[in-house]
């Protein structure tokens, strides 16, 4: 299945970089009015392929800023940042929306799904702007969609979906085009706690399965997830450290049914590099059994 | 690929928003159905105009008993007659053939069939080679007819089919008037135009017109002639005017007491007026096809707008300004496009019905395809200079202030 694809393959231009994401002295300000607000106040972050990370902050503790930086719909004030060795400020508009489009799936809070549009039109937004022909873009999208398990609801337009289900297709559009990396900004902030639990289940399998995932939330359980965990405070990172309870599959165990299961505590070793590791095989198996699974609701 | 992909969202956009893509269209479908509709009656009425001259050919020269007074010609009591056009012929170089025009009105009958033509001419043999009007049946008129003062006619088409004369016509015995006719053949078929039926004609030899009508009918004739070339005809004209002037005894300082048409230069006025028509017309239809363009200018602003947080969206999962920009393009092209589709039909129904209701036999409105192409030409023009300044500041858009755009 297409989520479990790790890019093994890197290109030449990240020999010397080993992280995915480099972020160095990036700072990003906005001046409103007279004052000067510091979003980002020197942000020094790497962040490896096949990560589970968790950013945790108080609200305006610059989260979302950097988050969209790293997405590329951003740039910082000052500092640096590359993307899979690549240098993203200097990218060209064309260039950037390649990377946008290709390297990164982006699930915000808010859905930002299209309205009077389908759920499979949705999905499919990212292939069109791939200039993919429409057959194969059906295809994907199909598969995409029965993977988040909403096959039944395909045809549907967002004002048919509840919040959840809409969440689930806003996270088939960001998996659709098999970025490496996906961000989330508070994607369970607009639901209740078991719909969050069902969509912080898919991105324990999608972690497990090998993908990059980085997400932004307030809640603890949810960051609980997460193998990683880094807490910001006024623009800067005040805290990253490695969570060894981490409530997500470990691949080794073959675990990707069992991701809902009790948190194994002995865990420890389970880090980033393990999960990159991890093959497409796991990730077959996550989807044959999701679907039936995800329409339960 | 991703043209056709933007046309499907530009035609959901038109249809999710229909009322007011429609009253948006508005300006674009006026102009171009003003267009369309006048261009569709102009064109008919000059198809038929110049159907008309052409089948008299641009040398004919004709000379009227009546001079122009103002924008009309007003009937004098002023004398034109054969004997000035055998002066003419004799006189004047460059002249193919002239016939006289007697002109005159009398009841044809047959049997018990009785019917009052249009117009009754008389002729000499010349007639049809002036006018490029030939025989169907029979044959025309000939030199010996005239000298012998035969009691003959040749019968248009309607005549032959009031009189029920059929398939016997060639040699039937009618009357026209008190005087008995045969009939010696029948005129090719020429249609109805602006009114007047061209087929509802009977031809005499001159003299016998003369016989029928009398002097006062002879004195006041037309004289229709052809020159041997278009570039003759100013001579020709200029001999005419000096014999006419000298046989009527026109003093220095007297105004011609009769006018020589030329027929190319009706098709000139006739054109100049057609054109001037239509140039007021364009110059309405721009004014509105600006207007329209203001309208698609101001409701594709509006659909930015309402649409920032779409365009964050689009551009966060891999639209390019580029591709932002040609959506909204193609998107105020459609408007104005199917703007111009709308007022291209309404405004064909306009001219269509427009001519089935004008009196007479007005000629059937006529669109002709360069009228539609330029339509359709000023309409995606429209689109993108009104379209490409709301689609440049979609384009423009920051991902990230769009996506957060309430
Ligand atoms: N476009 C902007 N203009 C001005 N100030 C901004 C802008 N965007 C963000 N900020 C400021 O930057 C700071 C960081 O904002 P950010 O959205 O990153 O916070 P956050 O950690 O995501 O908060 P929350 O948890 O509430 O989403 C805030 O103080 C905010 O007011
Ligand atoms: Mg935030």
């Amino acid at each position: 299945m297409a989520v479990a694809e790790p890019r093994a393959e890197r290109g030449a231009t990240a020999a010397p970089s080993p992280a995915l994401i480099e972020v160095r002295g990036v700072h990003k300000l906005y001046t409103v009015g007279s004052q000067e607000v510091r979003a980002l106040d020197g942000v020094d972050l790497d962040i490896r392929r096949g990560e589970y990370v968790a950013i945790m902050g108080a609200s305006g503790s610059g989260k979302s800023t950097l988050m969209n930086l790293i997405g590329c719909l951003d740039t910082p004030t000052r500092g640096s940042y590359r993307l899979d060795g690549l240098a993203v400020e200097r990218l060209r508009d064309e260039e950037l929306a390649r990377v946008r489009n290709r390297q990164i799936g982006f699930v915000f809070q808010t859905f930002h799904l299209l309205p009077r549009t389908t759920a499979l039109a949705n999905v499919e937004l990212p292939l069109v702007y791939a200039r993919m022909p429409r057959g194969e873009r059906h295809e994907l999208a199909r598969k995409a969609i029965a993977e988040v398990g909403l096959s039944e609801r395909s045809h549907h337009t967002p004002n048919e979906l509840s919040g959840g289900q809409r969440q689930r297709v806003a996270i088939a559009r960001a998996l659709v085009n098999q970025p490496s990396i996906l961000l989330a900004d508070e994607p369970t902030g607009n639901l209740d706690s078991t719909t969050s639990d069902e969509i912080m289940e898919l991105f324990d399998r999608l972690a497990a399965a090998g993908k990059t995932v980085i997400l932004v939330t307030h809640e603890d359980d949810i960051a609980e997830h997460a193998r990683r965990v880094i807490v910001m405070r006024d623009g800067k990172v005040i805290s990253d450290r490695q969570q060894p309870g981490s409530r997500a599959a470990r691949p080794t165990d073959g675990g990707a049914i069992e991701a809902n299961a009790e948190p194994d505590p002995d865990d420890e070793a389970a880090d980033a590099e393990s999960v990159v590791g991890s093959g497409a095989d796991e990730a077959e198996e996550v989807a044959a059994v999701e679907p039936a699974q995800g329409d339960s609701r | 690929m991703i043209l056709l992909e933007n046309l499907i969202i530009a035609l959901s956009a038109l249809r999710a928003n229909l009322m007011r893509s429609l009253l948006t269209m508005l300006g674009v479908i006026i102009g171009v159905a003003a267009v369309i509709a006048v261009v569709s009656i102009v064109q008919g009425l000059q198809n038929v105009i110049t159907q008309q001259f052409q089948s008299g050919g641009s040398n004919t020269i004709t000379v009227v008993p009546f001079v122009q007074q103002g924008p009309s010609l007003v009937a004098r009591q002023l004398k034109l007659t054969w004997e000035d056009g055998q002066a003419i012929r004799e006189r004047v170089r460059g002249i193919e053939g002239i016939t006289p025009l007697l002109v005159g009105q009398a009841t044809a009958k047959y049997r018990e069939n009785q019917h009052r033509p249009a117009q009754i001419f008389g002729v000499i043999e010349d007639y049809p080679e002036i006018n490029n009007h030939v025989v169907e049946r029979g044959r025309f008129l000939l030199r010996v007819d005239l000298e012998l003062r035969r009691k003959v006619a040749v019968l248009g088409r309607t005549v032959v089919e009031q009189l029920e004369l059929g398939s016997e016509a060639i040699g039937a015995e009618i009357y026209v008037g008190n005087v008995p006719v045969t009939v010696i053949g029948v005129m090719e078929e020429r249609g109805t135009a602006l009114g007047q039926d061209s087929d509802d004609l009977v031809f005499l030899p001159y003299d016998t017109a003369e016989q029928i009508f009398g002097r006062l009918a002879a004195d006041r004739i037309f004289l229709q002639m052809k020159a041997e070339s278009a570039e003759a005809v100013p001579e020709v004209r200029d001999g005419i005017e000096r014999v006419l002037r000298e046989r009527h005894g026109l003093g220095e300082d007297e105004e011609n007491d009769f006018t020589i048409q030329v027929q190319d230069q009706l098709l000139e006025t006739i054109t100049s007026v057609i054109g001037s028509v239509t140039a007021v017309v364009a110059a309405v239809v721009g004014v509105a096809l600006i207007v329209g363009g203001i309208g698609i200018m101001n409701i594709m602003l509006v659909s930015v707008t309402e649409r920032t947080r779409e365009i964050g969206l689009r551009k966060s999962v891999g639209a390019t300004k580029r591709d932002v920009l040609l959506q909204f393009l193609i998107e105020a092209v459609v408007l104005s496009l199917v703007g111009g589709i709308i007022g291209t039909l309404l405004g064909w129904g306009i001219g269509a019905l427009a001519a089935f209701l004008l009196p007479g036999d007005w000629p059937a409105a006529y669109v002709p395809w360069w009228a539609v192409a330029v339509a359709f030409g000023f309409c995606t023009l429209v689109g993108v200079v009104f379209g490409i300044y709301p689609a440049g500041k979609a384009a423009a858009l920051d991902p990230i202030e769009a996506l957060r755009y309430e």
